[in-house]
């Protein structure tokens, strides 16, 4: 028989990290029980993953490691529902389940060669952290141009992997900027939505793709400026979240329009997302 | 070529050590679909079963895998098991849609062993319908009363015997040597009528496709599902609705993780962790029904997913009824943007 896509492995959570102020998010660090498993389990940045809580069910998240990083798994989850829930409280060493990886992926082949700038808001920085590692990797920071973070939080307590992004305002190789929305004691950085924030650093269109990630709202105000900037929509990706079971395209509820979320997502171009209904 | 039902009865039954036997059965409340010790007790005169056969590869209610805790640690289990069957007596509106369903669970990416093995291991035995009911219409569908495809072997009740017809290999290896005789002059006249007969409902569904391209913003939405309860019963008693929900059970250090049938009817059915909806009324709901069967499907598959079985216009408690919401759009004004 093929391999059950319902069956989970087993990992272990090695680190259960409070990464914000507000303890809201916390970032899961699962390690592979076998050499077979992490084989078995290829993936690319943009993908996600179904998670299980033994107890108290499965949620899919997007996976927050890069390929680069071998041996684990990391998942920064917010605090949502019972799956999530479970999560946060799990003790260090206990065996969680995964089925993955899920999904397509960011299009660092269609990148090669190109200016890149990765917008993100809030928590949807997961898999856009993956992507940023996978591009700084030495094996292939040399495919692509420029590299520009736009990265903003309500507050520097929200902002997610901040010893990552302290190292990254000294590395030469990619061009962060971080934002909060209102000015807060000790912050020097930007202060300003994102929307705004975009406008005043993003880099020229010109031979440039954009990924934007972060919530509806953040994303609605994004766009128009994107267009302003001349990105044209084949060059804007964003990734998706849908109410998601199965993950592989056969339980129904993640569609837009002909395309599933889970199989056919969750990265789509602007210009793919034009033709299809606006039910999301 | 023709078979007596009495030699028939007793090659099915002589395959029971390695086959267990689904067939219609009579029990309140309808005809179903169900295991039968031997052939003389499957019923032979009848409609159609009230749900279609469907659940006996996708079960409304099934355990996907099953685990223990100790501590830390835990252990998991596939709950997959798979019984080599006989289904007896489908019609061709439910034949057609188990084609249907191996196309949904069987994608580009992915194969549902779940689905599968049991698919794989079922011989499907197809059964003309010499009734008619007033609610089908599988003759505007692209299928007739007499239609075999999706069977393995296909027959027409003659009365004391049946008109047999093998159709697959699968079907030809199951019941080998049956020493089939030639049929009468008159019972090749009662196959000839069963096989010209056409349902007497119909409805247009040429255009349907093209169509609802342009519809998803189309008022005909708004009104159209405004009785509908959401009851999810429609999906239940479709023969291609194949949406489901996958849940836990979950007892001390025990557990399973189930699937479930579930329905686009139902507003839970996309509603995200953060509260947001993105068919958050019975109206977007109704449009995606639509629009799955009628559009997604055809574009993604290659077929309508709706095989005029009538079971959802014979199970809705407020009478609402395909073949009208069919014609609605049919009618629909596109708006010119």
């Amino acid at each position: 028989m093929e391999q059950n896509p319902y069956l989970p492995i087993t990992m272990k959570l090695t680190k259960n990290l409070v990464e914000t102020e507000d303890r809201n998010i916390n970032t899961f660090t699962l390690e592979f029980l076998n050499k077979q498993d992490e084989e078995n389990f290829k993936y690319m940045p943009g993908q996600f993953a179904e998670l299980s809580a033994f107890g108290y069910g499965e949620a899919p998240f997007g996976i927050a490691t890069s390929p680069t990083e071998p041996g684990i798994l990391k998942f920064s989850v917010a605090k949502v529902g019972c799956v999530s829930n479970a999560l946060h409280l799990m003790e260090e060493g206990t065996m969680v389940g995964v089925r993955g990886p899920m999904g397509n992926y960011y299009p660092v082949e269609e990148f090669k060669g190109k200016n890149l700038v990765i917008i993100g808001g809030g928590f949807a920085f997961t898999t856009l952290r993956a992507l940023a590692v996978y591009m700084l990797d030495p094996a292939h920071r040399g495919d692509y141009g420029d590299i520009t973070v736009i990265y903003g939080a309500r507050n520097p307590g929200l902002l997610l992997y901040k010893e990552e992004l302290a190292a990254w305002e000294n590395n030469p190789n990619i061009n962060l900027v971080t934002t909060i929305d209102r000015p807060a004691e000790g912050w020097t950085k930007h202060v300003g939505f994102i929307p705004s924030i975009t406008e005043q650093v993003a880099p020229s269109s010109v031979n440039t793709y954009a990924v934007v990630c972060g919530p509806p709202a953040m994303i609605k105000f994004t766009l128009p400026v994107l267009e302003k900037l001349n990105f044209p929509p084949e060059r804007i990706y964003t990734s998706l979240e849908m109410r998601m079971k199965c993950g592989l395209g056969i339980c129904g509820r993640c569609n837009i329009g002909t395309e599933y979320v889970c199989k056919d997502g969750p990265v789509f171009s602007m210009a793919q997302l034009k033709d299809l209904p606006s039910e999301y | 070529m023709k078979i007596s039902k009495e030699k028939f009865g007793q090659s099915v039954d002589a395959l029971s050590s390695d086959y267990r036997l689904i067939a219609p059965v009579s029990e309140a409340g309808g005809v179903n679909y169900k295991a039968v010790k031997s052939f003389s007790d499957v019923k032979q005169d009848y409609l159609n079963s009230k749900l279609p056969p469907k659940s006996l590869f996708f079960p409304q209610h099934e355990k996907l895998i099953s685990y223990v805790k100790n501590g830390k640690d835990v252990t998991v289990k596939n709950e997959l098991k798979v019984e080599k069957t006989i289904l007896f007596g489908v019609r061709p509106c439910d034949a057609k849609g188990l084609l249907l369903l191996d196309k949904v669970f069987k994608n580009d990416q992915y194969q549902d062993p779940y689905y599968y093995e049991r698919r794989n291991n079922t011989v499907v035995i197809g059964m003309a319908c010499k009734t008619i009911a007033p609610t089908c219409f599988c003759s505007s569908m692209g299928l007739s009363p007499a239609s075999s495809e999706g069977a393995d072997i296909f027959l027409i009740d003659l009365g004391d015997s049946y008109d047999l017809e093998i159709i697959t290999e699968k079907g030809k290896a199951l019941l080998g040597d049956l020493g089939l005789s030639e049929l009468t002059a008159q019972e090749q006249a009662l196959v000839d009528a069963v096989k010209s007969a056409q349902t007497t409902s119909q409805v247009d569904v040429s255009t349907i496709t093209e169509k609802l391209d342009k519809m998803f913003d189309n008022p005909y939405w708004e009104n159209l599902q405004e009785k509908c309860l959401g009851c999810n019963t429609c999906s239940f008693s479709c023969p291609t609705c194949h949406c489901f929900d996958i849940s836990e059970e979950v007892c001390q250090n025990s557990g399973s993780r189930v699937r479930t049938w579930d329905a686009c009817m139902a507003p839970l059915f996309t509603l995200h962790g953060s509260g947001h909806n993105p068919r958050s009324t019975q109206k977007a709901r109704w449009r995606q029904r639509m629009m799955h069967k009628f559009n997604y499907f055809v574009h993604n598959n290659g077929d309508i997913a709706c095989v005029g079985c009538g079971r959802c216009i014979r199970s809705c408690p407020v009478n609402m009824d395909m073949r009208q919401i069919i014609d609605g759009v049919n009618k629909a004004e596109l708006v010119v943007e």
